[in-house]
């Protein structure tokens, strides 16, 4: 490790594969099948619920189809924080998987729960300091690709 | 009727994005933030590149609410504030479109952080 | 000076001192698993009434510390050290539990094999006439460990199927040279780990990162005292979980030192139920504290066990090496415990 151009010797390459092949046919595995259909009847279920509060907010509330796609996101987030809160969204995540995470909901999770977990370390360094802790790269790379795209877009205007 | 096509569109898209990101973590070495991330940018740059508008209005929240979604609203917020005022908009456009999901998620945070504590499962 | 080195990196302890007592604190969870009986109290709330879960967890280690004192019939000020640590950051629950004692104190990190190190260095120097009582204690708290190493505890992600679920709980034990305390066992050898690291990365998969350290200790400890698998009643690991465990099976059979299943365990698979949820089973340093203080020390006062080889395991990590790509260091260490005459 501290010869940068160091390689395991082949003969304990050989050993680190063939541990590494034992490690893999004692460890159990995820099952594919239902993690997948879970991850899709739950994502899709969040998603049907961002639907109606967007027809909702088409149909009864007379929003523009812009004003009522944030609503349905602003709803969604909403309803993951209380749900974080009183303790059931690590429940749900651990059953859905990228079900749960993939849709905003996740982004609201990865918000609240170490806003509630770093709370004890005070309200500036614990709460507002740590709640970017996990969602935080996503906005990072987000609004950097958004950045690049516009630079592009002002250049190119295609 | 028409409503319950548009549902029925949100569940199959975004079930179908979910489950997508579900096979990366069954058979992938990547974390779930790293999935995040890779769907944000990859928001952006099919929206960029003119694919995911025709899936944003085909499955309506089925494409605005996953993460990639959220890439979908950088980039054309991003494209809009170009054409409105110029270059700053490079700068501006992204979040200012984003802004009610980001602000909805930090306000919301804090206030259920100050009223919740966190419990063990049994 | 005499060595009482035998072999190559074993230690006979002449003198065998003895542990004249035990404590075992248990969490809620652990208290519905199989061994609940055996634990000294079972704490229902998280917080022990405390106002975060680090300071549970010092509190965990306080009264297990109190309790074996208490049923060794000492006072603090007959301790000549505490030997303790945990998985906090700068070992904090045992610094603070120990603060309360006013002992003097060795802070240790061994990870999750803090018992059996703790175990060791007490009886090597109450062994050699450094100390008469020396206290050891360990604990882990899962809240605690999971924001640390993991993520917050409301956070929604999956458990992948190899992951570990860290105990909550604390254990202590007093080591003594003083003859006229009872003995629930004697210590006999000491076999220190060394580090091996088999480029294992995945913190969900402990267990295969600490197996080839256990099985590296096994064999010297072997090799050097001349007994086998079957000179002992039992051989327990310290929390290799379900992979771990079946890992080192194979790598004992492969070496030519084959373990036989029926006295070979692990901590971690002792202390749950797999109808727990608990995936591969329990881990951290209260893991293989409670069993040991708890169910194995009340095996020795039953005497159903006669000789037992004590191996607790660490994975060496930090979250910090781990995100700059570095693999998990894997240690075990051991203690070779005998029924008194």
């Amino acid at each position: 490790m501290f010869d940068k151009n160091a390689r395991p010797s082949p003969r304990r390459q050989a050993q680190l594969d063939r541990y590494s092949r034992l490690v893999d046919r004692l460890s159990p595995k995820s099952p594919m099948a239902q993690g997948l259909l879970r991850a899709f009847w739950v994502g899709g279920a969040i998603c049907a619920l961002g639907q109606c509060f967007i027809e909702a907010g088409l149909h009864w509330l007379d929003m523009t189809p812009a004003s009522a796609s944030t609503f349905a996101s602003v709803m969604i987030v909403l309803l993951t924080a209380l749900l974080t809160g009183v303790g059931v969204f690590d429940r749900i995540g651990q059953y859905a998987g990228a079900g749960a995470f993939v849709p905003i909901s996740g982004f609201a999770n990865a918000m609240v729960s170490p806003a509630m977990e770093f709370t004890r370390e005070g309200l500036v360094l614990g709460l507002g300091a740590k709640l970017f802790t996990i969602a935080g790269p996503v906005l990072v790379w987000g609004t950097s690709a958004s950045v690049i795209v516009g630079i592009l877009y002002a250049i190119f205007r295609w | 009727m028409t409503i319950l096509i548009h549902l029925l569109k949100a569940f199959a898209v975004g079930g179908a994005i979910c489950a997508f990101g579900e096979l990366l973590v069954l058979r992938t070495k990547l974390t779930p933030a790293r999935i995040l991330v890779g769907y944000i940018v990859a928001g952006v740059i099919l929206s960029a590149l003119g694919l995911y508008g025709p899936i944003a209005d085909f499955a309506g929240a089925g494409a605005s609410i996953p993460l990639t979604g959220f890439g979908h609203a950088l980039t054309t917020g991003v494209k809009r504030a170009v054409q409105e005022i110029g270059f700053m908009g490079v700068f501006t456009g992204g979040l200012t479109s984003t802004a009610a999901g980001i602000s909805a998620a930090v306000f919301f945070a804090a206030m259920v952080a100050l009223v919740f504590k966190p419990r063990p499962k049994p | 000076m005499a060595l009482h080195r035998i072999g190559r990196s074993t230690i006979l302890l002449p003198g065998r001192p003895r542990i004249a007592a035990g404590a075992a604190i248990a969490g809620k969870k652990e208290g519905e698993g199989p061994l609940r009986s055996d634990f000294d109290a079972i704490i229902e709330d998280d917080l022990f009434g405390e106002e975060s879960w680090e300071k549970a967890e010092s509190r965990f280690q306080y009264a297990a510390a109190d309790a074996c004192l208490k049923k060794a019939g000492l006072t603090p000020e007959q301790i000549d050290a505490a030997l303790g640590g945990d998985l906090l950051n700068q070992i904090m629950a045992a610094s603070m539990a120990v603060r309360e004692l006013h002992i003097p104190f060795l802070g240790l990190y061994g990870a999750c094999s803090t018992m059996a190190e703790s175990l060791c260095i007490a009886a090597m120097l109450v062994d050699g006439g450094y100390l008469r009582h020396a206290l050891c204690t360990a604990s882990s708290h899962f809240c605690s460990a999971e924001r640390q190493y993991r993520f917050p505890l409301e956070y929604g992600c999956q458990r992948p199927p190899t992951a570990q679920w860290t105990v909550t709980g604390a254990g202590a034990s007093l080591v003594t040279g003083d003859d006229r305390l009872p003995a629930l066992c004697r210590c006999t050898h000491v076999t220190i780990g060394r580090i091996v690291d088999m480029a294992v990365k995945d913190a969900n998969n402990m267990g295969a990162a600490m197996a080839p350290a256990a099985a590296d200790t096994l064999m010297r400890h072997m090799a050097d005292t001349g007994r086998t698998a079957a000179d002992y009643d039992l051989i327990i690991s310290g929390d290799l979980g379900r992979v771990g465990h079946d890992v080192l099976l194979a790598l004992m059979q492969e070496r030519g030192q084959p373990l036989d299943p029926a006295r070979y365990t692990d901590c971690g698979l002792e202390i749950f139920t797999p109808a727990q949820d608990v995936h591969c089973g329990g881990s951290g340093c209260g893991c293989s504290a409670v069993v040991f203080n708890g169910h194995i020390l009340r095996r020795f006062r039953e005497g159903s066990l006669r000789r037992v080889l004590f191996m607790a395991t660490g994975a060496l990590l930090s979250p910090t090496t781990s995100q700059q790509g570095e693999s998990i260091p894997g240690i075990a260490h051991a203690i070779a415990l005998e029924a008194d005459t």
